[in-house]
């Protein structure tokens, strides 16, 4: 993959998206850093992507080392940790944030 | 099938971004929550779908496991302890992006390719290495904040030279493996995971509790980090753009906390501050005991309840003595005889930020009454009562003008400035920073001492009692 042009691709992606979450995560307010940090948690847990994209690879290659294995599942359970807490926590504490007049 | 599935990636990288649009203000939250998650939903079916169930066992054991776990995590978990809940969900991220580095890496050792590409091996090395990181340390953040370990800082002679050494050593192993192009020996290969592991825990040992604001939004912009260099290991332009977004979020929360300490981040990470405890106070200028005015819960609650405008300051205090239920149940009370109650919150009140917003609206305290710093300072001065509850540092108006005083030119809530100040303390201790205050002995100032939750219930019934 020594590309050198889809490198390049690859790295204006990452540059302009860092200047999009720079833009839009500033205008989040103090009251919300929790659930910000928790829901952005919640999105770098397409960790779990990579982790079962390099889990079939590690089986379409043959995959029989024990230790690999194990360490492979550990990569995935670690991501779905990720992914499914971060979202369940930050929709909990979401839902308490309420108006004056709005009760339960 | 291809362009279908890049695609159907681009929709769910729309919908991170609106998503993260919509947390910019309480009523729009939940939504921007949802649609992060339908793309999160998106984005894994594609996955699973382009893998062709290839290991699908072991993927599906991993999956179930782990989402049990989080999910059941999720729900049980208090909101006092959330802060270690977020270090904990960041380290698991952190982990699987170190852990993917070893699979891909043992992949490349089975397939008979005699190197690895060189942008491959030094995204490898990279994401395993601060992934590593970030894992260990938010495992050490977690056990500080779960008060498992101490929350003041573990220094020992020599700390910054081991530190420095074991840098140096992943440097050299880091290097090693990307000029080889991976061919070096496996045991080199796992020694230099352990040493990424090992410098995780050791960066996070020496920083103190109050401290941790910085430390777990600096963990959660590493996995960030990481998470975009591991789109570059595996050519995954999701993974680019979801670890870029969780970076730049992180950073800005890393760099807020620490203006709101005036300290840079070196200093938290190397300051080891409040190891110092008993040996500040003279610094501080008055060294000995303080002369301070007490009163009786009788007392506040009248003048609480002939006051116009009543200021909460929560601090991690309140958190401790999981208060927050019954600070709600005081203002209630407060209201209906037709005081103006409001809040003010310090950026680095509690242990993560907006820590303290969290734990009030889970008290059904509704958002509109909680101020910032910028909007509270303005109201102290009309403010008849500033009731202190369990803040101390971010109080301490030494920051203002002592010059000596360690936390000399941080922002502080201007507390002193209200007609009245009551602070509820559970004993003269001084604070994490291991300073005096000297708006304890101000003439306008009293102390209510007790247990938090004690005092604040004590108060309430006081009032009813009038």
């Amino acid at each position: 993959m020594t590309d050198v042009s889809h490198l390049i691709e690859l790295l204006t992606v990452l540059v302009l998206a860092v200047f999009v979450g720079f833009e839009v995560i500033s205008k989040v307010p103090t009251t919300l850093h929790t659930p910000l940090m928790s829901a952005t948690n919640a999105i770098h847990g397409i960790v779990l992507a990579g982790a079962i994209v390099v889990t079939a690879a590690f089986f379409a290659g043959g995959g029989s080392n024990p230790l690999v294995t194990v360490l492979a599942i550990v990569a995935v359970t670690l991501g779905a940790i990720n992914v499914f807490g971060g979202f369940a926590v930050t929709e909990r504490m979401l839902q308490m944030f309420r108006r004056k007049e709005g009760g339960k | 099938m291809n362009v279908a599935a890049s695609l159907l990636d681009l929709v769910a990288i729309a919908l991170f971004i609106l998503g993260l649009h919509f947390l910019n203000s309480p009523p729009t939250a939940r939504l921007g929550n949802r649609l992060a998650a339908v793309g999160m939903f998106i984005a894994l079916v594609m996955v699973l779908v382009q893998t062709l169930g290839v290991g699908w066992w072991a993927i599906a054991i991993g999956t179930v496991i782990g989402a049990t776990i989080g999910v059941v995590a999720a729900v049980r978990v208090k909101m006092t302890a959330m802060p270690q809940m977020v270090a904990l969900y960041n380290g698991a991220g952190g982990g699987a992006a170190a852990l993917i580095g070893v699979v891909e890496y043992s992949v490349f050792l089975a397939s008979g390719h005699t190197a690895l590409d060189p942008v491959v091996a030094i995204a490898l090395v990279l994401s395993m290495i601060i992934g590593a990181i970030s894992f260990a340390g938010s495992i050490i953040a977690f056990l500080k904040l779960q008060e498992v370990m101490t929350g003041r800082p573990i220094t020992y002679p020599g700390q910054q030279i081991v530190n420095a050494l074991i840098a140096l050593a992943i440097v050299a192993l880091g290097g090693w493996f990307i000029a080889s192009g991976g061919t070096l020996p496996i045991g080199a290969f796992y020694g230099l995971l352990a040493a990424a592991l090992a410098l995780g825990v050791l960066f996070v040992l020496p920083i103190g509790g109050a401290d941790m604001p910085v430390v777990i939004s600096l963990l959660n912009s590493f996995t960030g980090l990481a998470v975009a260099i591991t789109g570059f290991e595996i050519d995954s332009v999701l993974l680019i753009i979801c670890g870029a977004l969780v970076g730049a979020s992180g950073t800005i929360l890393t760099v807020d906390m620490g203006r709101a300490m005036n300290r840079s981040i070196t200093n938290v990470l190397f300051g080891a501050f409040g190891s110092g405890g008993g040996s500040e106070p003279a610094a501080a200028g008055s060294g000995g005991p303080q002369n301070v005015r007490s009163v009786s819960a009788d007392d506040v609650a009248v003048m609480l309840a002939y006051a116009s405008k009543v200021m909460f300051v929560p601090g991690y205090g309140m958190a401790v003595a999981q208060a927050q239920h019954s600070v709600k149940a005081l203002a209630d009370q407060l209201e209906a005889r037709g005081v103006k109650v409001l809040y003010a919150i310090h950026p680095v009140a509690g242990r993560m930020p907006g820590h303290m917003n969290v734990l009030l609206a889970e008290a059904n305290v509704p958002y509109e009454q909680l101020l910032d710093m910028e909007d509270a300072n303005p109201e102290f001065p009309t403010t008849d009562v500033a009731l202190v509850i369990g803040a101390n540092d971010v109080t301490n108006p030494a920051a203002r003008s002592v010059k000596s005083s360690p936390i000399y030119g941080m922002p502080i809530l201007d507390v002193d400035k209200a007609a009245n100040v009551i602070v509820l303390k559970r004993s003269m201790r001084s604070g994490f920073a291991g300073i005096d205050n000297p708006l304890y002995e101000m003439p306008n100032c009293a102390m209510l001492f007790g247990d938090a939750k004690a005092s604040v219930d004590g108060l309430t019934a006081a009032v009813k009692g009038l």
